[in-house]
């Protein structure tokens, strides 16, 4: 079964290229260029994955994820950007979003991303595992919630190779573990990003103008 | 005692290093005026006895001229001359003092009503005009003059005028001196006030119109540099990985401009360096370049190293893998920096290296050693190539 999946984003021009690049091994089922556009269509036509640009007019992605989720828990987001800016890709991320990866990713590496989250796993790009690790690095003055606050140190090696730049099958091979597991622990970063109250998470995001 | 008249043609007013007794004052003026110096100490000692006029001239242009600027030659002559001998000291005060009650048995004194008025009213003119770089100009407009600069000047110079009138009239008149005074000042503040203040706010909005202006300016110079430069160079490309690299260069530079990291900032801090290097090596290459770095530090030398090594490892990879896409992740733990720069191209035998291709033994293995690191490479024919480069924070000596 072919993934379903829904482009938005505000240039004309990135949409109509990654409709001609992905089209041939995903169905596209509709793109947006407006927030406003973009909500009611996901809604009507639940695709599984919603590829989302950060940066748009009007709350951007995180204001999509926010209109879809409660409505349609099943759909998937993935976020493409051009932005590194930390801020952006934290936040995307926290609100709902499964992953991150840049606009200069090759067609191929888009389309397995897209099925990945489609399969219910996280997809780090290098430069999203960099900023987890910046994130959850240092001492921890006081862990509220370890199992929330802290990355165990297997999740760290994983982070760290994928910010290395190793897939993750490269990652299972070098760690002699299975690319099962590595998603595993990618999915269980993800979800500490997303749930963590850590307070240097917090500081470290309300020092790059976040929350 | 402002010569605007000599300021045009004459040096300008500084103490002398080479002519030099005491303060180079005399040295100064002469220099100034086109004088003998010796002409002009005669001068001061003269004016001295105009209860003592000449010194308090003389202690004031110390104060206000400057210095004369250092040259290889003068040092020398200054240092012979700047300390007399005690003996030489005790030779000139015993014929100083001599002159003094020469002159003063003579009859030969200066009025001390008209001196010190207009020594008073000369110290108040200096206070306000001054600017210790030996202009004399109310230049304050630009540069603030401060209210006790100000207080202190105006002050002086009414005091030299209320001295000088005392000494010429009864003290009742000086009541209505004072008063006469005041009328005329507040006339005057009337008169001028708003032309003033006018004048100040003018001043403002023009100083920060022009800074506005300044900024437009510069704005549009760096996106004419930058943007529409790599615009007309991908227009003008032929190859797409060429046009890719371009874009990709522009686009880290601009969101660098853009988010505050000015270029010539950059290397201060490692995260910057790294992203400078990387940004560097995809120019040269046309290869793109992925770097990551977690946690940050001041630059220094050895960490200069660290990234100079990494770039020869990029810059390798670009050129022998084959691969066009590299890895750059830089991790700043609290003992150690650690660099990985990974490709996922041909990848080669590293023991089957021919002892002469010297880049990675000089430029990486070679320099890391030198600043009290390690780089190892990892590598294997068909699966990419890994070079890990470690350096301890600290020096370990």
């Amino acid at each position: 079964m072919t993934v379903r999946i829904f482009i938005v984003d505000d240039h004309e021009l990135f949409r109509s290229g990654v409709r001609s690049e992905l089209g041939r091994d995903l169905e596209i089922v509709g793109d947006a260029g407006r927030v406003e556009e973009a909500v009611p269509a996901i809604l009507d036509r639940t695709p599984d994955v919603v590829l989302l640009d950060v940066h748009m007019p009007a709350g951007g992605g995180r204001a999509v994820i926010e209109a879809v989720r409660p409505e349609r828990p099943e759909v998937k987001f993935l976020a493409l950007s051009v932005s590194d800016a930390a801020e952006d890709v934290i936040g995307i991320i926290r609100a709902g979003a499964r992953g991150y990866v840049t606009k200069s990713i090759s067609a191929k590496e888009l389309s397995s991303a897209v099925q990945r989250v489609h399969d219910g796993d996280a997809v780090f790009s290098p430069r999203l595992a960099g900023f987890v690790l910046d994130a959850f690095g240092g001492e921890a003055p006081q862990p509220l919630d370890p199992e929330l606050d802290l990355l165990s140190k297997r999740e760290r090696e994983v982070l760290r190779y994928i910010a290395r730049g190793y897939t993750y099958k490269e990652v299972a091979h070098e760690l002699h573990i299975s690319v099962k597991t590595v998603e595993t622990h990618v999915s269980a970063v993800l979800r500490k990003l997303q749930l963590s109250n850590r307070y240097e998470l917090t500081r470290w995001a309300a020092d790059r103008r976040l929350v | 005692m402002a010569r605007t008249d000599a300021r045009e043609r004459a040096p300008r007013l500084e103490r002398s290093r080479s002519e030099r007794w005491i303060g180079g004052v005399a040295g100064g003026i002469g220099h100034h005026l086109g004088v003998q110096p010796n002409a002009v100490r005669v001068a001061f000692v003269v004016l001295s006895f105009a209860a003592g006029f000449g010194i308090v001239v003389y202690v004031l242009t110390w104060l206000l001229a400057p210095l004369e600027a250092e040259t290889d030659g003068a040092q020398p002559a200054m240092r012979r001359i700047a300390l007399p001998t005690p003996r030489r000291a005790f030779g000139i005060g015993f014929v100083i003092a001599g002159l003094l009650a020469l002159l003063w048995l003579g009859g030969l004194w200066f009025e001390g009503n008209l001196a010190w008025p207009v020594v008073l009213a000369a110290i108040g003119f200096a206070v306000l005009w001054a600017r210790g770089d030996g202009r004399w100009t109310l230049a304050s407009l630009g540069t603030p003059l401060s209210f006790t600069r100000f207080a202190i000047g105006a002050v002086l110079i009414l005091a030299g005028m209320a001295v000088f009138l005392v000494g010429r009239t009864s003290l009742e008149s000086v009541g209505n001196v004072l008063v006469g005074m005041i009328v005329a000042l507040g006339g005057a503040a009337l008169l001028a006030g708003p032309w003033v203040w006018t004048m100040g706010r003018q001043l403002v909005e023009e100083r920060s119109s022009r800074v506005r202006s300044e900024e437009r300016a510069e704005m549009a110079a760096h996106l004419h540099d930058s943007v529409l430069q790599t615009l007309a160079l991908i227009q003008r490309s032929t190859s797409p990985r060429e046009m890719t690299s371009l874009a990709r260069t522009q686009e880290r530079e601009l969101r660098a401009w853009l988010y505050g990291r000015a270029p010539e900032l950059a290397g201060v801090r490692l995260r910057d360096a790294v992203d400078s290097m990387a940004g560097r090596i995809e120019r040269q290459h046309q290869v793109s370049v992925e770097a990551v770095v977690v946690g940050d530090a001041e630059m220094d030398e050895r960490l200069r190293g660290l990234v100079n090594a990494c770039a020869e490892a990029v810059a390798n990879a670009a050129v022998h893998s084959g691969s066009t896409a590299i890895s750059v992740y830089v991790e700043v733990e609290t003992e150690t920096v650690t660099a990985f720069v990974r490709d996922q191209g041909s990848g080669f035998d590293p023991a089957a290296v021919p002892a002469d291709r010297r880049g990675i033994a000089d430029s990486i293995v070679g320099r890391m050693e030198r600043h009290g690191g390690t780089a190892t490479v990892h590598s294997q024919p068909g699966a990419g190539t890994e070079v890990v480069l470690k350096l301890p924070r600290r020096a370990s000596s």
